[in-house]
């Protein structure tokens, strides 16, 4: 046994390690990066890991080890399991053999997501277990409990931690023992295979199983009630721990539920703890999931106990708690004096909204498309990964964002009813492969007036650097042959590809003006690699003869220029050297640091 | 020991590793620590803060409002954003260059004496520190996080000494990046303030 300060995510890779793992899949997405990423790390070389090319893949390619008893992780953010959802659904019916436990990393706030979906109430909706951790040690532990359930229920079970659980650090006891998993091999059984008359039969088998392991969860050593009084409080997740602290801070005498399993609900714990009381209070995140199903308890067994939480308008149903709102919470139910706030009035603080890197190959890419359509009507349907942040001033250049994979399909939509405007997607390359190619075959298949803008710097940059069939190399350490972007395009027969660096911008402009001019589906790959990934190529200065005109600045608002006593200044430390600056600047004032 | 470090600073600074440089060291001493970071998308030139507990088996991870024992600012406004977390006893070094945003750099940037003004009134100590000047000296503007540890340390405000950090940097840093952030160590160390 040892302590290692371990991020949650950390944690939960190890402890999926230790629970004896087989096959690990995923797709990437904060928060839910770093589990598969740490298998692979620490993996000796007899556990499967792979980022697969979107959640549904990974799901069935886990399911599919799980048939033949292999104990599996699938990781995902909590949008992913929407991409997930359809195996996921009919699997919670078809059953797993080998433990499955899918991962789903919620995100309140949302601090980088799209939206605030709570997995709860998707694991309630799909009947499935779900585990919801307090912090990253517990996490460490809980994880072997999901996969023991899994595979005694033979049914899927989420692990759902959130945000402030995956991203956070905690010194955990890192066992020494790892389990060792033996696979049975896959047995040939109709069960495998979903029909109407099977699914009738198992949807009544999930039901009779859900009651027993709500059952079993009424024993389960993290659902904790401490506390004694007629008040009480229910907290889950990280919600929890600041409830704790509060409560331990000010000395309060308030019983307290801390709930690790959302569903299938232990009713006869949280029955136990109603037991005497007059009013409870309900602190979770995001949906009030609990909130609803104590509702309901009380509502069967006649209880005659005030409920408050989200409902009551004790807490908000949207954004991430804090210490504070949670503190807040807690003083108005204990009819505590609230602790004032005097916060002195600052002053302006700089607004610092997320930005492409200086040297970012899709700052010229989003500069050429601009550059190119300046006088015509369009629309630029963006996507999700870090250009996204295109939509930013002065660059201005993405007007939808929905989903991944949605920029190319909207456009298509767009076109049949905004008729004399442009339509043009941007795509990354890892969202290419993700869902981007389908959309793309529709596109061309309904003879879509289109341009599509694929933006490859050969990673999944926005989440740090993963693989994906484009780079050649896997999460097992081997190389592959890359899967070329241009050719998946001529094999969906796109007869307008072009291939350029957007660094070379008079070249760049020129190719999108042809792509726009073609009729029907065109496509512009720009490739230039993700500057994280290359070598800093040199560093850019302001030449003496520079006349302040801002322009470099308005027009492609790279970080490290600013204005410096009437002249442009570029930050040496920040300035890659992609040289776009240079080919903007009328006068020839950036010139190349000695 | 219950302490309560808070790190504020601007995507790319490595307010990150700083703040696991500064768990790492207390854990190896034997204490229950905690953090809380920013990863993601604001990593991109956005505010970055991390939370660091240490004796803190039963707290959150979070640190609450005023209950900051130290909060290392490693950029001037984003320490002034820090504020509200710092308990009235608490000690603040705060780095004093600027980073621009894009949407004030048409304009020239934020007034820093307004800022360094409000952290004098606002703190009952605040140790400013030329980050800049260190990191050119050291010759890399990559280390600014481990400078402002030095400097920390030698104010006797973070609970391990600099040859219990330099241990840490040795067992859990990349080889070729040891030295330099020692000698970034030792920078921050021998720093002399000149601000009040």
């Amino acid at each position: 046994m040892s302590m290692q300060l371990l991020l949650g995510n950390e944690a939960i890779g190890l402890g999926a390690i230790r629970a004896g793992v087989n096959v690990v899949t995923g797709y990437p997405g904060t928060p839910s990066t770093e589990v598969l990423e740490t298998i692979a790390k620490h993996n000796t070389g007899d556990i499967y890991v792979e980022w697969s090319v979107n959640e549904k893949v990974a799901l069935e390619v886990a399911a599919g080890a799980s048939y033949a008893g292999a104990r599996v992780l699938v990781t995902m953010k909590q949008v992913g399991l929407n991409v997930a959802s359809d195996p996921l659904m009919s699997l919670a019916y078809i059953g797993v053999k080998g433990g499955m436990v899918v991962l789903v990393a919620d995100d309140p706030g949302p601090i980088s997501s799209q939206t605030e979906q709570d997995t709860r109430l998707f694991a309630k909706y799909a009947h499935l277990p779900v585990f919801d951790p307090t912090t990253p040690e517990e996490a460490y532990l809980m994880i072997e409990d999901a996969f023991l359930l899994s595979e005694k229920y033979q049914t899927p079970v989420i692990f759902r931690p959130t945000t402030r659980i995956c991203h956070a650090c905690a010194s955990v006891e890192i066992k020494d023992n790892t389990d060792k998993h033996l696979i049975e091999g896959f047995v040939k059984d109709p069960k495998w295979t979903i029909f109407p008359r099977l699914s009738y039969q198992n949807h009544i088998k999930i039901l009779e199983n859900e009651k027993s392991i709500a059952n079993s969860f009424n024993t389960y050593p993290y659902n904790v009630i401490t506390g004694n009084g007629t008040k009480g409080i229910i907290a889950s997740g990280v919600a929890y721990t600041y409830a704790k602290e509060v409560i331990k801070e000010a000395g309060l005498e308030v019983k307290l539920f801390k709930l690790t399993t959302p569903h299938p609900f232990p009713e006869a714990l949280a029955l136990k703890f109603l037991q005497g009381l007059e009013e409870v209070l309900i602190i979770e995140e995001l949906e009030p999931v609990l909130e609803h199903t104590i509702i309901q308890l009380c509502g069967v067994h006649h209880l005659n106990i005030k409920i408050r939480g989200k409902d009551s308008n004790d807490l908000p149903h949207a954004g991430e708690y804090t210490y504070e709102s949670v503190q807040k919470a807690i003083d108005v139910f204990l009819e505590r004096e609230q602790a004032l706030a005097s916060e002195k009035v600052m002053p302006v603080l700089p607004i610092r909204p997320p930005v492409l890197c200086a040297g970012c190959p899709h700052r010229a890419s989003f500069y050429s498309v601009k550059k190119a359509m300046q006088n015509q009507k369009a629309i630029f349907t963006g996507d999700i990964g870090c250009y996204t942040l295109g939509n930013a001033k002065p660059l201005d250049m993405v007007d939808t964002c929905l989903c991944m994979g949605a920029g190319v399909t909207i456009a298509q939509g767009l076109s049949r009813v905004e008729k004399g405007t442009k339509q043009i997607a941007f795509i990354g390359d890892s969202t290419f492969f993700h869902t981007g190619i389908p959309g793309i075959i529709n596109a061309v298949y309904n003879e879509t007036d289109l341009t599509i803008i694929i933006l490859d710097n050969s990673t999944t940059a926005m989440t740090g650097h993963q693989p994906h069939p484009g780079t050649g190399h896997t999460m097992m350490g081997s190389i592959s042959q890359k899967i070329s972007i241009e050719k998946v395009l001529q094999g969906i027969q796109v007869n307008f590809i072009k291939k350029v660096n957007p660094l070379d911008l008079q070249k760049a402009i020129e190719s999108v003006t042809e792509a726009t001019n073609y009729k029907g589906v065109s496509v512009v790959i720009f490739e230039a690699p993700c500057i994280a990934l290359a070598k800093k190529i040199e560093t850019m200065i302001i030449k003496e003869c520079c006349t302040g005109c801002k322009r470099c600045i308005k027009e492609i608002g790279c970080p490290a220029l600013s204005m410096q006593e009437g002249k442009a200044v570029i930050d040496k430390d920040l300035c890659y050297g992609c040289k776009l600056c240079t080919q903007i600047c009328k006068c020839d004032a950036i010139g190349v640091r000695a | 020991m219950e302490k309560n470090c808070l790190l504020a600073g601007v995507g790319g600074q490595g307010t990150v590793l700083a703040s696991k440089l500064i768990a790492q060291t207390t854990l190896n001493q034997g204490e229950f620590v905690r953090t809380s970071e920013t990863i993601g998308m604001a990593q991109r030139g956005g505010c970055v803060v991390s939370h660091v507990r240490i004796g803190s088996k039963e707290m959150s991870s979070a640190i609450p409002k005023q209950k900051a024992d130290i909060i290392i600012g490693f950029e001037l406004a984003e320490t002034v954003r820090a504020m509200p977390f710092l308990k009235k006893e608490g000690v603040v070094v705060a780095n004093t260059s600027v980073i621009t945003p894009i949407t004030a750099a048409l304009t020239g940037g934020y007034d820093s004496e307004m800022m360094k003004n409000y952290l004098r009134e606002e703190a009952m100590k605040v140790v400013f520190v030329d980050g800049k000047t260190l990191c050119d000296k050291v010759g890399s503007s990559k280390v600014l996080n481990v400078v402002m540890l030095g400097v920390c340390i030698k104010e006797g405000i973070l609970p391990f000494t600099k040859e219990e950090l330099i241990q840490t940097i040795t067992t859990y840093l990349p080889e070729k990046f040891q030295k330099i952030n020692i000698k970034a160590l030792e920078a921050g160390y021998n720093y002399k303030n000149n601000e009040g």
